[in-house]
């Protein structure tokens, strides 16, 4: 959960979605497989962009489905994800 | 075998006289290069230096370095080549079928600039050949063992006192320059048993800052050959023939033996340049004036101190125990200046001081026709003396057209000066 | 003044020792997971400052790009004497090879035998995907009767080309080798195996060890004419029948009982899978 401080309100901050996976798009090699291992199938290849080696870098398509299992992060060849757990409630 | 005691002299010690000790050439070559400090020796057993590695799998473990007989020298080299990787001082040792072996390695350690010094005790060939000692393998030391653009120092004995001289001399080049080097040995040095001094040098032995030692507390280092992309290989072979010409400028060696009035000199090398010594005082003797030019690094070689020699030598008889491959440095050094006569036996055979001297004989005779000078009467005039040329008959009557001039006995200015 | 501060629990990331570099390796090829497994290990157990790796000829010969530590690169074969006089020189270091089936089974198989039988102490990570991928997908001493390949393309036949050759096998039987296993990463799972069995293969360097090797068997999705995905299918279904997984013998832990106990030495197999 990224929280934005600002020291000078007093307003409780506001929480945004929680992020559960860093992917580094420019590292990806679109090869598919986190894809298929995703237990929850919520990787998927993005069609409408290729990163700048050529490849279709995978995107998380559902974060509150994410169970941060870290499969993807297993089996990835290019060490492409970072993963989070998620915090208690969200 | 002999025991040898310790007896490095450290830097600035009073010398002592101490006494010669009968030593085989291929274990006073290997005591050498213990006592100059070698940490680690890898080698395979093939006649004749055998005995190099046997003295090493005695000496090195009390020692408590490292030695390993390898599996082939395929596999001994490139154990060499790992050790040295690791700023190791290390020495391999192989006769010529071996080396064959090891070309591949000198090719890669040339490139990722690794230091090793390996010896070569050379023997008959080619292919299986003959255990008998040879110098067939100039070619190979001098122009490459394995492929692409690269040069190793080679360095020649010719006894065996020099041989444990150049034993620790080789580990002060490779590393100062950071290249393979090979000492060019033969079955005669390696076999026969010499007198040696045993005051062994040690040179000191720092870091050069390249060696993998394991990336504690700074930048991973990685040594490689591999420069895929072409114009990072262009200039790091610039890199490495900056190195070459460094060295070709700075650690040529060779040696010169009664050539101040020679009129023919011999090339040579190695066992063929102390048969050569002895027909030389043979061919004195009867009144020829000869001398040695003897090259103690073949690479770099000796060419322009050949090449200042030659044009005052009426020949040059290059004497090898193979069939012809000094001879063509000699030419390229020589370039015409000199005829280029050649004396070699081949498969373990080693020529004669008879021969060389019956070859001497030739080279004498069939160059008498040609103005022979010595060294000191050319110095004392640059210019030929245009009256000892008339006395050769150089001047050749010119057919010219016409009558013979006339000349009136009264008005001929000769006439009136001789008459 | 606005200060974002990442909250979230970190549970899984590059390892340090990885470089930052982009791999030359293909979508979805092997060599990528094990390069990972090796940093994660030498991170874990400490050993990247003393380490120094053997990089072999073939995809793989750039291991030292991805790899921050010190490495030397060795002539296609020779990496087990290369790692042999290594490891002599500097007896406390940490050494691995990394070669290819090429490169430790074809090419460099005596330097292997040898290394093994002297039980050297080093790790040999052995990744076989039954194919010479950086030339160009010709067929390699472990490809699979049947496969084809740009060098077998009616099919490797028994009859032309022999068999595959199960070298891990062929090493386990000899004394000096401390620990022999094959592992693969086909899968999450047996991914998490084969660090197991690097971890217990790194491990023989203790001193009182002796020669380790690791067989990962891997995909070259590009040589053998498959996605990434197919390939990891065809690895776990097809591949391993030929090449079983499994610790092949592990005489590190009779060794150190041996030694605690003042006895000599004795070989034992243990039949994980």
């Amino acid at each position: 959960m990224t929280v934005a401080v600002h020291p000078a309100r007093t307003e409780t901050p506001v929480a945004e979605a929680f992020e559960p996976l860093d992917i580094a798009a420019d590292r990806c090699k679109g090869c598919g497989l986190c894809v298929a291992i995703c237990p929850r199938h919520v990787l998927a290849l993005e069609p409408s962009f290729v990163n700048e080696h050529g490849y279709h870098p995978v995107r998380l398509t559902d974060a509150t489905a994410c169970t941060s299992c870290a499969l993807c992060a297993r089996i990835c060849p290019d060490t492409a994800f970072i993963v989070y757990a998620r915090p208690r409630g969200t | 075998m002999p025991v040898v005691a310790d007896r490095r002299q450290p830097a600035g010690a009073a010398a002592e006289p101490v006494r010669p000790v009968l030593m085989k050439g291929n274990e006073a070559m290997a005591e050498a290069a213990i006592q100059a400090g070698c940490d680690a020796y890898f080698g395979y057993p093939i006649t004749p230096q055998a005995e190099l590695l046997e003295w090493m799998a005695r000496r090195m473990p009390d020692l408590g370095r490292v030695f390993v007989q390898a599996e082939s020298e395929l596999a001994a080299i490139n154990m060499g080549l790992g050790a040295a990787a690791t700023g190791a001082r290390v020495m391999v040792s192989s006769s010529s079928p071996g080396i064959s072996l090891m070309a591949e390695a000198m090719s890669y350690m040339a490139g990722s600039e690794v230091p090793v010094v390996l010896i070569n005790v050379m023997r008959g060939g080619p292919g299986l050949g003959s255990i008998g000692p040879s110098q067939a393998d100039y070619f190979q030391a001098t122009k490459g063992h394995g492929h692409g653009d690269y040069r190793v120092p080679v360095l020649a004995p010719s006894s065996i006192a020099e041989a444990v001289e150049l034993v620790p001399e080789a580990f002060v080049l490779a590393e100062r320059y950071r290249t393979p080097v090979m000492i060019l040995a033969d079955g005669v040095m390696g076999q026969v048993m010499e007198p040696v001094v045993p005051t062994f040098r040690m040179p000191p032995h720092e870091p050069g800052g390249w060696e993998l030692t394991g990336a504690d507390g700074r930048p991973s280092r990685v040594l490689r050959s591999l420069h895929l992309r072409p114009e990072d290989l262009e200039a790091h072979n610039r890199t490495l023939q900056a190195k070459y010409a460094t060295l070709a400028e700075r650690e040529v060696r060779w040696a010169g033996e009664d050539l101040d009035d020679a009129e023919i000199a011999i090339v040579a090398y190695g066992t063929a340049a102390r048969v050569a010594r002895t027909a030389v005082e043979r061919a004195r003797e009867q009144g020829m004036r000869v001398g040695v030019f003897r090259p103690i690094s073949l690479w770099p070689f000796p060419s322009r101190e050949l090449a200042e020699i030659a044009p005052r030598l009426r020949a040059i008889l290059v004497v090898e125990l193979s069939a012809g491959q000094l001879i063509e440095d000699v030419r390229l050094a020589v370039e015409g200046h000199a005829p280029v006569y050649f004396h070699g036996r081949t498969g373990g055979m080693v020529p004669t001081p008879g021969e060389v001297l019956d070859a001497l004989r030739t080279a004498w005779a069939t160059t008498t026709a040609v103005a022979a000078r010595s060294l000191a009467e050319v110095d004392a005039r640059d210019e030929p003396d245009p009256l000892s040329l008339i006395e050769q008959g150089a001047w050749v009557a010119l057919g010219w057209p016409g009558a013979a001039p006339e000349f009136d006995e009264e008005l001929d200015p000769i006439q009136l000066i001789y008459r | 003044m606005t200060m974002t501060i990442d909250t979230r629990r970190r549970i899984y990331r590059r390892p340090a020792l990885l470089t930052d570099r982009p791999t030359h390796y293909c979508p979805g090829c092997g060599h990528g997971i094990i390069h990972r497994l090796v940093a994660e290990l030498l991170g874990e157990m400490a050993l990247g400052a003393r380490t120094i790796g053997v990089a072999s000829v073939g995809c793989s010969v750039f291991a030292y790009d991805y790899l921050d530590i010190d490495f030397v690169e060795s002539p296609h074969g020779r990496a087990a004497a290369v790692a042999t006089g290594v490891r002599r020189a500097r007896p406390d270091a940490f050494v691995f090879t990394y070669q290819g089936d090429g490169d430790l089974a074809a090419i460099g198989t005596a330097e292997i035998v040898h290394a093994a039988a002297r039980g050297e102490r080093f790790t040999a990570v052995f990744v076989n995907n039954g194919i010479y991928g950086m030339t160009g997908g010709q067929m390699a001493p472990t490809t699979l009767l049947g496969q084809r390949t740009t060098s077998s393309p009616m099919g490797r036949e028994a009859g032309l080309a022999g068999y595959p050759i199960r070298i891990t096998e062929m090493l386990a039987l000899l004394p000096g080798v401390a620990y022999a296993a094959r592992g693969s990463v086909a899968d999450p799972r047996a991914i998490g195996r084969t660090k197991a069995m690097l971890r217990r293969a790194f491990e023989t360097q203790l001193p009182g060890g002796g020669f380790s090797i690791v067989e990962v068997l891997s995909t070259c999705p590009v040589g053998w004419g498959m996605t990434p995905t197919e390939a990891m299918e065809h690895l776990a279904m097809n591949v391993v029948k030929t090449y079983p997984l499994g610790v092949l013998v592990d005489r590190l832990a009779a060794n150190k009982a041996a030694i605690a106990g003042g006895a000599g030495t004795a070989g034992s197999t243990a039949g994980e899978a």
